[in-house]
């Protein structure tokens, strides 16, 4: 036996090659974050392949018909767009909240009190049954943004003032919105003791494409209704806060350095009760436009959860306003077509695993990670 | 409405929300926030379930609970120790992963009902004659309320007048000192995430073997395990702190189910017998005093300075500078 024979680990056998961590110093290139992203996804949809495999179900034919029953025609994308509207505007709520590393996880509860808020224009009333409709969007719109902004108010002012935890207090605050509907539900504005309000009259429905059919029939049929407006232009002035304006670099500063900002005079506390009324008002906003674009009518069981959809979809568009909308019409996929897949957990699931995987892919963008040879001694 | 019955099952309620509290409790002191603890209750009481449901022996059920929520809680640790990713978001993505895998799983699991074993209820012969206590502390409970009056004072020993307690908490307070001394960093924050899981398992199994029996998908946990974080701060990561929180709870959940009974309260007319609809803002409660108990906890906690864990949310990375 010669001596470099010797010299060799008891293991006796080594990887070709090693892999090399170290912390990156340079900015990745600019591509390099979406391509994860876009990665991460594949991944948990082939996750998600597999467990409904294992279920004994056909992974091909279940992401064949989610596929189809949400981007395979021009009436189902309006329907996908349709679920992609609260999603995009919980999404940006989530996004703001969490560019300042604040964990604003009520957004279901904020989207809650925006129904409430809208539904209360009607039903209470607060506008005669015949005011016209521009009238009562622009109330519905403000007073649930109000009742949104309200719900955030509370956490962010506790947490500003008595530094409660705000993931706690807003995941209260949701279970507590959802007993408040429905009382009101139940009790007050039930109509024939059914678990829900009367239909709204027609003048306080948000408009749909639809309503063009008239003039142009390509348009008939689709629901895709005025909200989408309200998500694309809340997207682009939350992109022009963020980026561009100098609350938008007190946001992002306080996020990535807290201490730093205060040191330079920002005002931390100030900032946490702003960005809580802004991301309760944009939930709210979403509430708003669910109720009365879709619904119409004040019930339970408004929400598959998009609150929490919204922080899955915030951190798949890196916080970024306008690649929530993006992310949004995906999700909105998911949860459209991924109503009919069987067991019915798997769209929570893949919501699930997408998650864990983007989390975890963000582990490249820190370190690089290299694959070397190993070169024989 | 007997006050008796009420305590008691506080005492039986609270014990699922006392095993969450302390888990999360060892995880934190060792620096880690795992936010999905609701997620892994799921978990812990779905498969109770389903095992308990296909060998009818709830013990196997209760030991797979326990594996299988601490299974699912090294993709936290995972994430939050060798990643080093942001702790907030890691367990909240476990949250909705073990949610997703629990319902997946669970499906048709709540057709079930009545052929499932549960775990034995019994009352302990002389203590449950000490008047009063003896009705509310050791009068026909399951087991595993039993198992928490021991567990509590056995964890509250093991983190503070044992060696590994010790270093538990040196890990949690100051990871790099820790690390100089030999004591491993990661592993040990592997380990008590890992703790954590079990015993949020645990707290699962409870719930769908013994105290509310069966699994109504996200509905069996309806929240506790994030009052259970949220009772962490108020316990200030202390065992006997967390079980005084827990029993609490448990008592309140009961008063909110009772209070609508009796026509009369206090010598007037029970707002909530008159009208069940008022039954809305009594539900709120548990979750309104949560947020109650969170600004009770944090206002102590910022006048004494103490409890939090120094490294608590924070990764360690070797050599680093800092925590």
């Amino acid at each position: 036996m010669t001596e470099s024979e010797m010299k060799k680990p008891a293991l006796g056998w080594r990887l070709p090659f090693s892999i090399r961590i170290e912390p990156r110093i340079d900015n990745p290139p600019k591509w390099f974050s979406p391509m994860l992203s876009v990665i991460a996804v594949v991944f948990a949809l082939l996750i998600g392949a597999l467990v409904i495999w294992l279920g004994g179900g056909d992974p091909w034919a279940a992401y064949s018909h989610i596929a189809r029953y949400s981007f395979g025609s021009v009436g189902v994308l309006s329907d996908t767009m349709v679920k992609a509207i609260p999603l995009m505007l919980v999404g940006l709520a989530c996004s703001i909240a969490f560019r300042m590393k604040l964990w604003n996880i009520g957004a279901e509860g904020q989207f809650f009190l925006g129904v409430f808020g809208a539904s209360l224009v009607v039903l209470l009333p607060v506008l005669p049954e015949d005011a016209p409709q521009w009238l009562f969007i622009i109330t519905m719109i403000i007073s649930g943004m109000l009742f949104g902004a309200l719900w955030g108010f509370i956490p962010g002012f506790l947490k500003a003032r008595y530094n409660v935890n705000e993931i706690i207090s807003t995941l209260m605050m949701n279970y507590i919105a959802i007993e408040w509907n429905n009382y009101f539900i139940y009790a007050v504005w039930s109509e024939g003791g059914f678990q829900m309000s009367r239909m709204f009259q027609r003048n306080a429905w948000l408009p749909r494409l639809s309503d063009l059919g008239t003039t142009m029939p390509f348009f008939r049929g689709l629901t895709t209704h005025m909200g989408l407006l309200f998500a694309l232009i809340a997207a682009v002035v939350l992109w022009w806060i963020l980026a561009k304006s100098q609350w938008g670099y007190e946001i992002r500063l306080i996020g990535d350095n807290p201490r730093a900002a205060e040191y330079a005079g920002i005002s931390i506390k100030k900032n946490i009760i702003f960005v809580m009324l802004l991301s309760g008002a944009l939930a709210g906003l979403a509430g708003m436009s669910e109720i009365t674009g879709v619904v119409h009518r004040l019930q339970g069981a408004i929400s598959p959860g998009y609150g929490f959809t919204g922080i899955i979809i915030a951190w798949l568009a890196k916080l970024n306003p306008l690649a929530v909308i993006l992310a949004s019409i995906l999700f909105g996929a998911l949860i459209l077509a991924g109503r009919e897949v069987q067991p019915s957990g798997i769209p929570t699931l893949i919501q699930g695993v997408i998650m864990v995987a983007l989390i975890a892919s963000d582990y490249f963008l820190r370190n690089r990670v290299t694959i070397v040879r190993r070169v024989e001694e | 409405m007997d006050l008796l019955i009420i305590l008691a099952s506080g005492v039986a309620t609270g014990t699922v929300l006392l095993y969450a509290t302390v888990g999360e409790a060892f995880a934190e002191r060792s620096g880690i926030m795992n936010l999905g603890v609701e997620g892994m209750m799921l978990i812990g009481a779905m498969s109770a379930y389903k095992v308990t449901a296909a060998t009818q022996n709830p013990w196997l059920g209760l030991l797979v609970a326990m594996f299988a929520a601490g299974a699912i809680s090294q993709v936290h640790a995972f994430i939050a120790i060798t990643l080093q990713a942001d702790q907030v978001i890691s367990g909240l993505a476990l949250n909705f992963l073990a949610t997703g895998i629990s319902l997946v799983l669970g499906e048709g699991l709540t057709s079930l009902r009545d052929v499932v074993p549960q775990l034995p209820n019994f009352t302990v012969p002389v203590l449950s004659q000490i008047p009063i206590l003896g009705k509310v502390f050791f009068d026909n409970h399951s087991i595993m309320v039993y198992i928490g009056f021991i567990f509590v004072p056995l964890a509250w020993y093991y983190i503070n007048r044992t060696r590994p307690g010790m270093h538990l908490r040196a890990v949690g307070e100051y990871p790099a000192a820790a690390d100089t001394l030999g004591i491993r960093v990661y592993v040990l924050r592997y380990y008590y995430v890992f703790v954590g899981g079990i015993l949020a398992g645990l707290a699962g199994a409870t719930i769908s073997l013994s105290i509310s029996p069966g699994w109504f998908g996200a509905l069996t946990t309806a929240g506790q395990g994030w009052i259970a974080v949220g009772l962490v701060i108020f316990a200030q990561w202390d065992p006997f702190r967390a079980a005084f929180g827990a029993y609490t709870f448990g008592a309140l959940r009961r008063l909110v189910l009772d209070i609508q009974g009796p026509s009369t309260l206090l010598g007037l007319a029970n707002p909530f017998f008159y009208n069940p609809h008022y039954a809305f803002f009594l539900k709120m409660l548990p979750f309104a005093f949560t947020v109650v108990v969170l600004v009770i906890g944090s206002r102590e906690a910022n006048r004494k300075r103490i409890g939090t864990p120094a490294a608590l949310g924070l990764p360690y990375i070797r050599g680093q500078r800092g925590l």
